[in-house]
């Protein structure tokens, strides 16, 4: 017994001692060391203070514009003609190309994405989940130039060779291809949320004589409900948020209207019409895109806001 | 080697130390016949010949790992949700074989109700957890509804706690009273047996007391097949336990009889805590 605890503690003296002749070469690395978080503090502020930043232009340039155009005006008038002679900036147009796009866009991928996500959780092999989860997340890391030329060039001649009333630009083909392109994300969300639902709880429906889909329909989707509905969210922010599809197939007609087979402008369209355009600094039509920009801003701010809240109360739930 | 199972009819028969003079030997509700079953390339049940006797408790005892959980789960099927489950062999469920291909695993389920090791509840009002069963089986007015869950939260030892609180989640009862919840759930579909795997084992004292008690008043109108660590507990209140080992059924009979005089040494072995 003796022994044995001598022998252990030279072993430890002696790892000591090598510990102790390393100290001094570890030196620097101590002071290394104590500024790693300051580096990394310095990291992450450079996002928050880049967000501060943006709001900030956005804030006071859209003050600019708003002293030259009524909150009134801007936020109830169904005119939009910011190069006429006698401009009117009434967001209402944008609003309704930009809401009609991204209900389009939910109503493709809603059901579809949900119904994948059943699918992915409750039905697919793991071998299956495997390989089709990467392949669906593929359709998210395409470009959306390449999906906004999909729309213009292959979705609105198919949708006009059976519907010829459609004008060659349109809100309905972005709206679906952005659907296409939002499928993804309400999958792999939703399918996260499923996933996360206890199979002790599938086997209580199971062990009732509930069928695979009364299981999935009554018990995992009402469980993973709130991060089903969080991934909607998400997805309509994403869709509030899209540019570049809207802008190469919908046009730029700005139109206050809800006949999808029109041409119809959304708010990012507008942004990029604006300022690719020669709208000289300090017009008010250049103003007028910090109050578009602020609007969408607020919008898909509060949606992320939501979609944050419903998915804390998901986490709480078991 | 084959194994030998003592078949409950058998020693039933030579023994006549029934209290009751007049009990008629039951009828079984489920007989499984050579019952083999892999998962992937591991046996977890080896030529299991067992006859079940209905409204009766038949305990299932055996150190971890010798395919308890595995047994009771192929009585009602839900080993096959594990994909690499490949079973051979019959179990007749009255008179007909559910292992067959057209037998429906679902009727099944809804025959043979199963309690878990840990409370499951879904993450819905008391009411609703009750009512799910019967919902699901095309039961949608509301008064037959409530008489439903009146009588199956009765039943389960549970109403006078949550009568008040039907409305809300289960997450919030006990785990005991969770546990109760979801006998209380089986029960509303009126099942002919209930499978319990280890059901208070994740309960303290007082409440194994009241889902023991439970379960006992439930043997009059149920065939209970209950999986149990505990062998005061199936001493307790089973009339006839089934030995595992190694997925092997090593001994079966009558509890008071397995208890005090094993036939098998390992039987003895095991009840009195020389292993597993
Ligand atoms: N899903 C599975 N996949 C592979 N092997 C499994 C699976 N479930 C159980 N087994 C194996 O089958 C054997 C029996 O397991 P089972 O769960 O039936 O034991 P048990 O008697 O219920 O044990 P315990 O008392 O610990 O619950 C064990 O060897 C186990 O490792
Ligand atoms: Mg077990």
């Amino acid at each position: 017994m003796t022994t044995k605890n001598v022998s252990v503690n030279t072993a430890n003296l002696s790892t000591k001692q090598l510990m102790n002749e390393k100290k001094s070469a570890a030196s620097i690395k101590n002071v290394f060391e104590k500024m790693v978080p300051a580096v990394l503090f310095l990291f992450a502020a450079v996002s928050v203070l880049t967000t501060i930043a943006i709001l900030y232009t956005l804030i006071t340039e859209a003050i600019h514009f708003f002293q030259r155009v009524s909150f009134t005006e801007f936020f109830t008038s169904t005119n939009l003609k910011p190069l006429s002679q006698n401009p009117s900036f009434g967001l209402l147009p944008l609003l309704s190309g930009t809401l009609l796009s991204t209900i389009i866009a939910m109503v493709v991928a809603g059901p579809i994405g949900l119904m994948a996500a059943i699918y992915l959780s409750e039905y697919a092999s793991d071998r299956v989940r495997k390989l089709l989860k990467p392949m669906l997340e593929l359709l998210a890391g395409i470009p959306t130039i390449v999906y906004g030329f999909f729309a213009f060039t292959f979705v609105t001649p198919l949708l006009r060779s059976i519907w010829p009333e459609i004008e060659l630009t349109n809100i309905l083909s972005p709206g679906l291809v952005m659907g296409i392109m939002i499928i993804p994300m309400v999958a792999s969300l939703s399918e996260d949320a499923m996933n996360s639902v206890p199979n002790t709880m599938r086997e209580g429906a199971y062990g009732l004589g509930a069928t695979k889909l009364e299981t999935a329909i009554k018990v995992v989707i009402p469980a993973a409900i709130s991060g089903i509905v969080a991934s909607f969210v998400l997805a309509i922010s994403r869709a509030i948020g899209e540019t570049m599809i809207v802008t190469i197939a919908s046009g730029s007609t700005k139109n206050f209207s809800f006949d999808v087979t029109e041409s119809m402008q959304t708010m990012t369209a507008y942004i990029v019409e604006v300022s690719s355009g020669d709208a000289a600094a300090g017009t008010t039509v250049y103003y007028s895109i910090y109050a578009v920009a602020l609007t969408l801003f607020t919008m898909t701010f509060l949606m992320n806001l939501l979609a944050k809240k419903i998915a804390r109360r998901f986490r709480e739930e078991y | 080697m084959a194994v030998q199972t003592q078949l409950y009819a058998v020693p039933a028969i030579e023994k006549k130390e029934s209290k009751n003079k007049n009990e008629v030997e039951k009828e079984s509700i489920f007989e499984t016949k050579s019952l083999n079953l892999w998962y992937g390339e591991t046996q977890a049940l080896k030529n299991i010949d067992l006859k079940i006797p209905e409204k009766s408790i038949t305990a299932i005892i055996g150190p971890s790992g010798c395919g308890k959980s595995t047994f009771i789960k192929t009585l009602n099927r839900m080993v096959e949700l594990i994909p690499s489950v490949q079973t051979k062999g019959d179990i007749h469920y009255k008179g007909s074989n559910i292992l067959s291909k057209d037998y429906s695993a679902e009727a099944l389920r809804t025959d043979v109700g199963m309690v878990f090791q840990k409370p499951n509840p879904f993450p819905k009002s008391i009411y609703d957890n009750v009512a799910y069963g019967p919902r699901i089986h095309g039961i949608k007015k509301k008064s037959i509804l409530d008489d439903i869950v009146e009588k199956s939260l009765k039943d389960a030892f549970i109403w006078d706690e949550v009568k008040d609180r039907l409305k809300e989640n289960a997450f919030g009862l006990s785990g005991g009273q969770q546990q109760r919840l979801c006998i209380a759930r089986c029960l509303a579909i009126e099942p002919e047996v209930i499978l319990m795997d280890e059901p208070t084992s994740a309960l303290d004292p007082i409440s194994t007391t009241k889902v023991e008690e439970l379960i006992q008043s439930l043997k009059k109108q149920y065939s209970i097949v209950i999986v149990t660590h505990n062998m005061q507990q199936a001493a307790r209140i089973s009339d006839q336990t089934a030995f595992f080992l190694n997925g092997e059924v090593v001994e079966f009979g009558k509890t008071d009889e397995l208890f005090t005089e094993p036939k098998d040494s390992r039987t003895m072995d095991y009840i009195n805590g020389r292993f597993g």
